[in-house]
């Protein structure tokens, strides 16, 4: 049987093209970081959410504890709510303060989770109180514009 | 008045030449869906005697093998060397990986990996199975009552469906360590950041399985081309040519056009990525 050898380098091919794809799976992509592990999901009010995406991280002390899982606006409130799951390995207390924060200067934003010191912990369904909204860089750069504006005025005046 | 009758006239005789030719493209492609119909329909015995398709994917995909990887390699490098010179300009580099893992698995390798295999496999697939026609091996297994689909073009087929998505895979794998030899080993970008920030942002569901997925539809398109091209050449060398050229050609185009479609389909929609 001449097959045989056609055989074993068409084993060959397929096995290097599924390392070559597990590769891609394992190192390349984020396989490892989709835990089965259980989660809590908690909610979170932003006045502004800025450029948070879905599947954006949640952050305390800079681990990554847990993912944003929806974005919803609020017709109530005017409010965006946040939803987000956290890895039932991290307990934080009730009165935990969330910020919408950005890595680096361009970097993607994540939730920061800054823990209370209250004594009962977070449980599903439960909503932070305490929420800082994301910053603006537009806002920021038009107060300081404004500002000064307002300093030029003022030290034109005094010079008449 | 004569005159203004000739021009009637050329102008009729151009829409007629215009509506023929588009005619005859029609009835091609009607053929085409038939003769892709019937083949999915007969690959019985493709899928039953499978050494037939083992034999092929060997001459298929082993055999690409060497260029895929080469490319691959080369693209990876390419990508690593010029990424690497505008992110710098904003102090960037670490998110090099990021970028030449994307545009490998998202585009590049799917992409690529198919114009190579449509110019290596598609056109070798193609003259092969019109030189069996012009030879009248086809006609000659019809006589013997062995249906040359099912027995010729349906293994050829599912080889390159079988094929495509591991030559995909292996283009990216090859093209992302190309990038790392350069951009880490050579550049001296930060190893960690690297691929730290790589496995951060890319996604296995949305990058990953969606570059397969493309590599997937670049198969049944490329071979569908190749096998309907070669079995239907005209049986003469020029005809074999002609097919052979028309081979790449079409499903060059078709790689492309339907990249953009897949493209505008999968990353464009969804949660505003």
């Amino acid at each position: 049987m001449k097959r045989s050898t056609i055989d074993i380098w068409v084993g060959a091919f397929v096995a290097a093209g599924f390392a070559g794809l597990l590769f891609l799976a394992l190192k390349v992509g984020n396989l490892a970081s989709f835990s089965t592990a259980e989660t809590y999901q908690v909610q979170a009010k932003f006045a502004n959410i800025g450029g948070l995406k879905v599947r954006a991280p949640i952050k305390s002390a800079g681990v990554v504890v847990g993912r944003v899982s929806n974005v919803t606006f609020d017709n109530e409130s005017y409010e965006a709510i946040v939803t987000f799951n956290v890895d039932a390995h991290y307990r934080f207390p009730r009165d935990t303060s969330a910020k919408i924060l950005t890595s680096g200067l361009l970097g993607e934003q994540y939730v920061g989770l800054e823990a209370g010191g209250d004594g009962v912990m977070l449980k599903q369904g439960d909503r932070l109180r305490l929420t800082q909204s994301a910053v603006v860089l537009e806002n920021l750069i038009s107060q300081f514009l404004f500002n000064k504006a307002a300093e030029n005025k003022v030290e034109s005046k005094d010079g008449k | 008045m004569v005159e203004r009758s000739g021009v009637l006239a050329g102008l009729l005789q151009g829409l007629e030449r215009l509506g023929r030719g588009a005619g005859a493209k029609i009835w091609r492609l009607g053929f085409a869906a038939r003769f892709f119909a019937y083949m999915l329909l007969h690959s019985g015995t493709a899928l039953r005697r499978f050494h037939l398709t083992i034999r092929e994917i060997y001459f298929a995909g082993v055999l690409s093998m060497v260029i895929i990887l080469v490319s691959g390699l080369f693209v990876g490098m390419v990508l690593a060397l010029q990424g690497y010179e505008t992110l710098q300009r904003y102090g960037s580099s670490e998110a090099l990986g990021v970028l030449v893992a994307l545009s490998l698995v998202r585009e590049l390798g799917p992409v690529i990996a198919g114009l190579l295999f449509a110019s290596r496999a598609g056109s070798a697939i193609t003259a092969e199975i019109g030189l069996m026609k012009a030879t009248e091996q086809i006609a000659a297994m019809e006589m013997m009552a062995v249906d040359p689909i099912a027995r010729v073009v349906a293994p050829r087929f599912w080889a390159g469906v079988i094929s495509m998505p591991l030559l995909a895979g292996l283009f990216s794998a090859m093209g992302i360590f190309g990038g790392y030899l350069v951009g880490v080993k050579l550049i001296g970008v930060e190893e960690g950041a690297f691929w730290s920030q790589m496995q951060a942002s890319v996604d296995v569901r949305e990058d990953i399985l969606n570059g397969v997925i493309k590599s997937l539809v670049f198969g049944v398109a490329v071979t569908w081309i190749a096998v309907f091209e070669g079995y239907d050449a005209p049986p003469t060398a020029e005809g074999v040519s002609g097919a052979t050229t028309r081979t790449v050609v079409t499903s060059s185009l078709a790689i492309l056009a339907l990249d953009f479609v897949l493209t505008a389909l999968m990353f464009t929609g969804g949660n505003g990525k």
